[in-house]
Formats: structure tokens, C-alpha cells, sequence
């Protein structure tokens, strides 16, 4: 069976690494083969982060070209520039948030506008991570939001209690009902959306 | 403990680990007493676990000053019985090699591996090199895991490897290896040794030329026996799909080449190498016998393919082997599934398509940068006001590996020449000498005492004249920020003795060396002008934490200290944005200068009057 693959980008403190670390975690208590790749050194530095995590029959960490079945972009202008590795079926959630480059000053290219690029997107989401996971207790916990987001597409071969399972395995103690909070607003976001889709 | 207990879990559970956390597993398997490193991505997370549970669970761990000590303190440590790994980045080797080219000569007790962290397609690397050209070039055994659960499981092998034939094996890991995350299941502990014994042996342990003469020709006949030991290895396995074309592999391309099946619905035979120095020649010929023909597709120089050209040649064996020698398989950069779908395509001599090229064009970039409050910055600012009032011209800016070398960017463009750990210092020298123009070179705390400090001793032996500029940020900030020889704790996380840089260079011979205090940009502004304007060596230390490190701190203290733009004081003059060039500072769609809160991190340079000279920068408390 084909793997599904996931593409999870950001900025550098966004907590994208922690954000696929807990999926997989999720994946892997369920006897799931699950891969991902992430990225250290320098990158980090406020620049670009990136991470794929493919469930399934997947042998290598990257993910084919074109071939992303969920993009989880936690910056907008981050989302934008991941839409090359998807295709017209790629669910795509992303948070509606402007984290503005240097460069857009000094080089003076402005920041896009998302509208222009997500036409004929029919598996769009654009959710407000920083509010929700502010209402769960702090604007931290967005990762978190994005990852409740992404569960409740229905997607990955695990369920939402799994998920929940994996934050308790990898966060510390006193961060879980925070947590949780967090994630459930953000399977009840995507559960909202769709619904007013159908 | 905490975070980490996972990896000291029994045998027989399962964890999502990086590949890196599965190697630290591997050295609890095979009861490995000490380990040694100089931090280097993609290597590091090695030493971030062992720093944590090396003490609680009975290993030795140091962070070495740099690659070629830790491998000697390693060594040694192996000559005395106890099983040693040494780990490091691929140009790490480079700088341990003179050690390594010998320990290959007197061989080792006790088993001793060394890991080389290779990083394919640079993701934070100055050069591309394929490290299992190591092994080849000191006879030593190579392994080349590819995924975690292989790093583990080899890893083990390699010692006992090591341990049988008395030999150091390199064990190889890329970037996709080592940064991937994947299920482990995890093996028997294995007891430690802790208290070893040197038993002399002068004539094998001192590479005296009559000694090294003699150790040749028994390291040569060990290769003979190595060589057996590959054709059995069970880390050289044949993968038998009855196709008539066959693919030789190793490392994270086998991975791609799985993917690559399923992507094209096919299978081909596969032989896979993780024990792929010697390689097993036997074993290559009968595999390439077997089929009509071959493709050999690894990372990043064709050294498998080289070796099965030469089984080919004197077995005489008519058999098309394609690779990186006829452009089959590309050359530079990692694999990916779709480079090993296009070289399988040209094999099969099927239709490859190449996947659309969906690249958005004119967003903006967002290159990695020094973060807000990072006292490198207030030290390039400091450095392009004074150059500036001295019209210095054409300054050459010899830069050095650390998060400096982010000094490249504009508005700064304070990096000009950097080759490798140290070459500030000497490149620095270099310039002085044949040039007229000003240098003033940069190089951070760990890297001073990595490869500085005989860069330093020859330009004040040899009377060159230019400013060193010692970025002391009290940490090994780009790795992830470890310990290093100034700092009052060791890897262990115990009480070490500082080695003061200051001292040291007052008692090489320096004349003027000043410590400032980047945040004190009205004094390092002072000294820089002082030191430039002298006609000899000097050397600034600019002094100031991490400003990672003092977050944390203050996140601890729970203090809250941010900056705002007084918008009535504010003349938008954008020498905070341009020329400074904080991070935390932006323009709001009115055009007005603004400051992140999230972003801002509270260290107040951009409140100088150097940064803004009409006060409009003020101070928030919380």
C-alpha cells in the first residue's frame, strides 16, 4: 500500500520538529512503520524548518516529488512556498500566521498574498493556531493546535487518542492538560470547518 | 534523565528514536566505557544524550577541545581494554586523520569504533566528502547503516568487529541516518568495563619507521582477513527478487531505491552493503554473474561502484555496470527517491517523468539568521560603524564555523574567506602579509580552542599584522549549544576548570588584547578603533552569553524585559532595520518602525544611541 506522507513546515522555534515527533510517536504505540527526517544545525538559525513523516510502507525519510498527502504549513509564507511538493489532491491546513523574513525589508520583495496561490484548492483549511492555542492556555502550544488540525482529517492510520497518548509520552507532566486542551480545539477547528463544507 | 530514559529501556521494546539516539543505545549494547566527540552536525545529538545519562549510567563522555584529541583520548582508552567511541562530522576526520591514519597501524585492545556523520547535499557543512574514502585510504573496515534501527544494530557489530580483529572499523552514517526518526527495537545491555590496563607493548604501540615498517605488512595481511570476514558478514545481504537486473547499494540510498520499487511497481535484485570496506569480492562477483546488468546507485563518490569495476576487470566479466562513472546515477548531492526512479528508469530504458516543477518564484527568502538579542551582531555593527568613521576601504574579513559565519549577510557582509575550524587565524596571517588592506578577522570561543591557537602562536612568531576578534559567546552555540574549555562545566555536566582566552593570549606573546562587552557598544566601539588603528597583531575578545542561553535563563527567572518604537520619537531613519538589522524589528503596513514582542528578546542594543540616536527605542518591564 502506498505510504501517506506528510509535510510539516515552519520557522525555526515554531516547534515543527516536536509537532512530527508526536505523530510519529503515535504512529509507532500503534505498530505503524512510520519514517521522518528532520533538520539540525544551522538551518535552524530562523530559517526555514522542515519535516516529513511518512506512515506506512515507506523505506526512505523524503517524500516523493508531488507526492504529499497532507502539507501542515505553520507560517504563511512557509505554506506558500511548500505547495511545490503537493499536487491538487494535497490537504493542505495552514496557520494563519505572518512571521515576516529580513529579506522582505532589505531585498524589498513583499510577503504574498496566500489567495493568489490556493485557487482551485479544493482540501484547503487556514485556521487561526496562535488564538485557539492561546484559548488552551499559550500561544506555544500552535504546534499542538496544528497536529489536532491534521488528526482530525482522518487521514493518518491513527486515531486522536493516540495522539493524545503521544503528547503524554513526549511532553513533561506539567504541560499535558495544556496540551491536550490544545489539541482537542484543534480537531474541534477542522471538525467546524468541514462540516461547513459538506 | 528524564527526557532521555527512553533509550535506556529493555530488550525487546520499541521507540521512535532519531538515528542518532539509536547509536547511543547501540554504545548501551555494546557496553562502551568511553566516549569522546568535538561537536559537528550531523553528529551531535550524540553527545546532547550521552551529556545527560553518560554519569547515571556508568560511561565515560567528554567534549574533546577537538576531533584529533578525542580520537587519542580514545584510543588509548581502547589500548587499555575498554571499548571507545569516538564520533564526529565528516570534516572532523579531516582533523582527526593524523591520528586515524596510525591507530589503523598499531590497532587496538579493546574495540574501538569511530563515527563520521558524512552530510550529503551540505546541509550544514562547508564541503561535500565522502568519508568511506577514509577507510580505504588506512585499511581500516567500514560499516554503513541505513536506517536507526541499523545504526543500532551495527553499531554493535562494529564493535565486536573491531574487538575480533583488533582493528578501529569506521562506522558511517549521512545526514539521512542520523537525522531520521524511525522505530528501534532495542537489544541486550551489555556490561561496561570500567578500570582498564595498559599492558606495554612498545613495538606495536610506538610507530617508531622500523615498527611501522613491520605493522604494514601486517595490517596489509589483516585486510586479507577482513576480506573473508565481508563475505560472511551478515551486514552484506543479497535481496532476491529472480530479475535479471541487479542494483548494488549502501547507506540511506538503499532506502531511496525501496521507495523507488513502489513508486514504479517493479522489483530488482538488490545487494546491500553495510559492511562495504573491504568489500566482499566473492560476493560482488557472483551477484554480478547472476544478472544481465547491474546498477550500482550510492552516496556520494562511486566508491562501491569503483570496487565492483574491479571485480569485473579481473574476473573478466562481461556484464554492463552503470553508476556515477557513465552518469546512470548522479554524482553530487543526497539521493532522493526520484534521482533513483530516473537512474532505475534509464536501466530499465523506461520512460522517466520528470515530476512538475511547481517552484514559486519572487517570495522572499528566509535564509537562517542571527537571532534578536545575539551579541554577534552588536559586535558586527560595532565593527562597520568604526571601519566606516576610519575609512578603512577594502577590509578583508577572514570569518571562521560558528553562527558568525552569518555575518555574511547583509547589511554586515563581515565574512570574505573561510575555509575550515581555525582558518580565521591563519588565513588572517596570510592576508597580512600580502596584502595592504586592513583584516580583521572572526572566530568564536569553541573554535579558538578547537584550531585557533596555532594560527595565533605563528602570526605572532611570524610578525603578522592584523585583528583577531574572539566572539566569545560562552557555549558551542551552533551545535546546540555544548560546553568548551572556557566555560566552568564539562560534558558530563560536572565542575571543570575555564581556560581563560584572555591570559592565554597575553602569554602568547599579543601586545594588545582588550575584553569588551558587545552590549557596551560605546567601549567596543572604543577598542576597535584603538586596535585598528595600531600597526600590529591585536586581538578583541568580545564577551557576552548566548542570547539562547540567557532566554532559558531568564524563561527560569521568570523575568520579561522587551523593547518598543516610541512612534512619536521614532524619525524612521531605518538604521535599526537596515543597518543593524535586528530580527524582532519590522514595518507595520502603516510603514511604521515596530518590534516583535515575541521576537524581541530584551537585550537593548538597538536602545543605544550607536543604533538609534533619537531615544525612540524604550524599555518595557513585566
Amino acid at each position: 500500500m502506498k505510504p501517506i506522507n506528510v509535510k510539516i513546515v515552519g520557522v525555526g522555534g515554531q516547534g515543527v520538529v516536536s509537532a512530527g515527533i508526536i505523530l510519529g510517536e503515535a504512529a509507532s504505540k500503534r505498530n505503524i512503520n512510520v519514517v521522518m527526517s528532520e533538520i539540525h544545525g544551522m538551518a535552524q538559525r530562523g530559517g526555514i524548518v522542515s519535516v516529513d513523516i511518512r506512515f506506512g510502507e515507506a523505506y526512505g525519510p523524503i517524500s516523493p516529488d508531488n507526492d504529499i498527502d497532507i502539507l501542515v504549513g505553520f507560517e504563511i509564507l512557509e505554506t506558500i512556498r511548500a505547495l511545490k511538493y503537493t499536487n491538487e489532491n494535497t490537504y493542505i491546513i495552514m496557520n494563519n500566521e505572518k512571521i515576516v523574513p529580513f529579506t522582505s525589508n532589505i531585498l524589498k520583495i513583499g510577503y504574498p498574498n496566500v489567495e493568489d496561490y490556493i485557487k482551485n484548492r479544493k482540501n484547503f483549511f487556514a485556521i487561526d493556531a496562535v488564538e485557539i492555542a492561546k484559548k488552551a492556555g499559550t500561544y506555544k502550544a500552535v504546534n499542538i493546535v496544528m497536529i489536532g488540525a491534521v488528526s482530525a482529517l482522518n487521514i493518518l492510520p491513527i486515531k486522536n487518542e493516540d495522539v493524545e497518548e503521544a503528547i503524554k509520552n513526549v511532553l513533561p507532566k506539567k504541560f499535558w492538560d495544556v496540551n491536550i486542551n490544545a489539541f482537542r480545539l484543534g480537531v474541534e477547528t477542522i471538525n467546524k470547518l468541514k462540516a461547513a463544507y459538506l | 534523565m528524564g527526557k532521555y530514559d527512553v533509550i535506556l529501556g529493555n530488550e525487546g521494546e520499541k521507540h521512535f528514536l532519531l538515528g542518532n539516539e539509536a547509536i547511543v543505545r547501540g554504545l548501551i549494547e555494546s557496553g562502551v566505557g568511553i566516549a569522546t566527540t568535538y561537536p559537528g552536525t550531523p553528529s551531535s545529538e550524540i553527545g546532547d544524550v550521552l551529556s545527560n545519562i553518560a554519569k547515571d549510567i556508568g560511561i565515560y563522555f567528554e567534549y574533546s577541545t577537538n576531533e584529533k584529541v578525542a580520537l587519542e583520548v580514545a584510543a588509548a582508552s581502547a589500548a587499555s581494554g575498554i571499548r571507545s567511541f569516538v564520533f564526529m562530522k565528516h570534516v572532523g576526520l579531516n582533523v582527526a586523520s593524523d591520528a586515524f591514519m596510525s591507530i589503523s597501524f598499531t590497532g587496538t585492545k579493546a574495540g574501538l569504533v569511530i563515527m563520521t556523520g558524512d552530510d550529503p547535499s551540505m546541509f550544514s557543512s562547508q564541503n561535500e566528502q565522502d568519508n568511506r574514502n577514509y577507510a580505504e585510504f588506512a585499511y581500516v573496515p567500514l560499516i554503513e547503516p541505513s536506517n536507526p534501527q541499523e545504526a543500532k544494530d551495527f553499531l554493535v557489530y562494529a564493535f565486536n568487529l573491531s574487538e575480533k580483529y583488533e582493528k578501529p572499523v569506521l562506522f558511517r552514517t549521512t545526514t539521512r541516518v542520523s537525522h531520521q526518526r524511525a522505530n528501534v527495537v532495542y537489544g541486550k545491555k551489555r556490561e561496561i568495563t570500567k578500570i582498564g590496563k595498559f599492558e606495554k607493548n612498545p613495538d606495536r604501540f610506538v610507530l617508531l619507521p622500523s615498527n611501522a615498517y613491520r605493522a604494514k605488512n601486517e595490517v596489509i595481511k589483516k585486510l586479507e582477513d577482513l576480506k573473508k570476514e565481508s563475505e560472511i558478514s551478515p551486514l552484506n545481504v543479497e535481496i532476491n527478487n529472480n530479475s535479471e537486473y541487479g542494483i548494488i547499494t549502501s547507506g540511506a540510498t538503499y532506502n531511496y531505491i525501496m521507495d523507488a520499487f513502489n513508486m514504479l511497481n517493479i522489483k530488482l535484485d538488490i545487494l546491500k552493503l553495510g559492511f562495504s570496506y573491504p568489500p566482499p569480492y566473492q560476493k560482488i562477483e557472483n551477484f554480478i554473474k547472476r544478472h544481465n546488468e547491474i546498477l550500482v546507485a550510492e552516496e556520494v563518490d562511486p566508491f562501491i561502484e569503483k570496487h565492483v569495476r574491479i571485480v569485473a576487470q579481473i574476473k573478466n566479466i562481461n556484464v554492463p555496470i552503470h553508476g556515477k562513472f557513465d552518469g546512470y546515477v548522479e554524482f553530487s548531492y543526497e539521493q532522493n527517491p526520484d534521482r533513483i526512479v530516473k537512474s532505475i528508469s534509464k536501466l530499465l530504458n523506461i520512460e522517466y517523468k520528470e515530476s512538475k516543477n511547481n517552484n514559486i518564484n519572487n517570495l522572499p527568502p528566509r535564509p537562517p539568521v542571527l537571532c534578536p538579542g545575539c551579541p554577534h551582531r552588536a559586535t558586527f555593527y560595532a565593527v562597520k560603524l568604526v571601519t566606516k568613521q576610519l575609512r578603512l576601504g577594502d577590509v578583508i574579513y577572514p570569518s571562521d564555523i560558528g553562527c558568525y559565519t552569518l555575518g555574511i549577510q547583509p547589511p554586515y557582509n563581515e565574512a570574505d574567506y573561510l575555509l575550515c575550524m581555525g582558518s580565521s587565524v591563519g588565513t588572517g596571517g596570510g592576508f597580512s602579509i600580502s596584502t595592504k588592506q586592513k583584516i580583521i578577522s572572526f572566530i568564536g570561543d569553541s573554535t579558538f580552542f578547537h584550531a585557533g591557537i596555532p594560527g595565533l602562536i605563528n602570526a605572532v612568531h611570524n610578525n603578522h599584522k592584523f585583528l583577531l576578534i574572539i566572539l566569545d559567546n560562552r557555549t558551542t552555540a551552533m551545535t546546540g549549544h555544548q560546553p568548551n574549555p572556557g566555560v566552568p562545566f564539562n560534558g558530563m555536566r560536572e565542575p571543570a576548570k575555564e581556560i581563560d582566552i584572555e591570559k592565554l593570549v597575553k602569554a602568547i606573546g599579543v601586545e594588545y588584547v582588550k575584553t569588551v562587552d558587545p552590549y557596551d557598544l560605546k567601549n567596543t566601539i572604543i577598542a576597535i578603533r584603538e586596535a585598528l588603528q595600531r600597526d600590529g597583531l591585536s586581538v578583541i575578545i568580545s564577551k557576552r552569553e548566548c542570547a539562547l542561553l540567557r532566554d532559558a535563563e531568564m524563561i527560569k527567572l521568570g523575568k520579561w524585559v522587551r523593547y518598543q518604537v516610541n512612534q512619536d520619537k521614532c524619525t524612521k531613519c531605518m538604521n535599526c532595520i537596515l543597518n543593524y538589522s535586528c530580527p524582532a524589528f519590522y514595518l507595520d503596513p502603516e510603514g511604521r518602525v515596530m518590534i516583535d514582542p515575541v521576537l524581541c528578546d530584551g537585550c537593548g542594543v538597538c536602545a543605544l544611541p550607536q543604533v538609534c540616536g533619537f531615544k525612540a527605542i524604550e524599555r518595557v518591564e513585566e
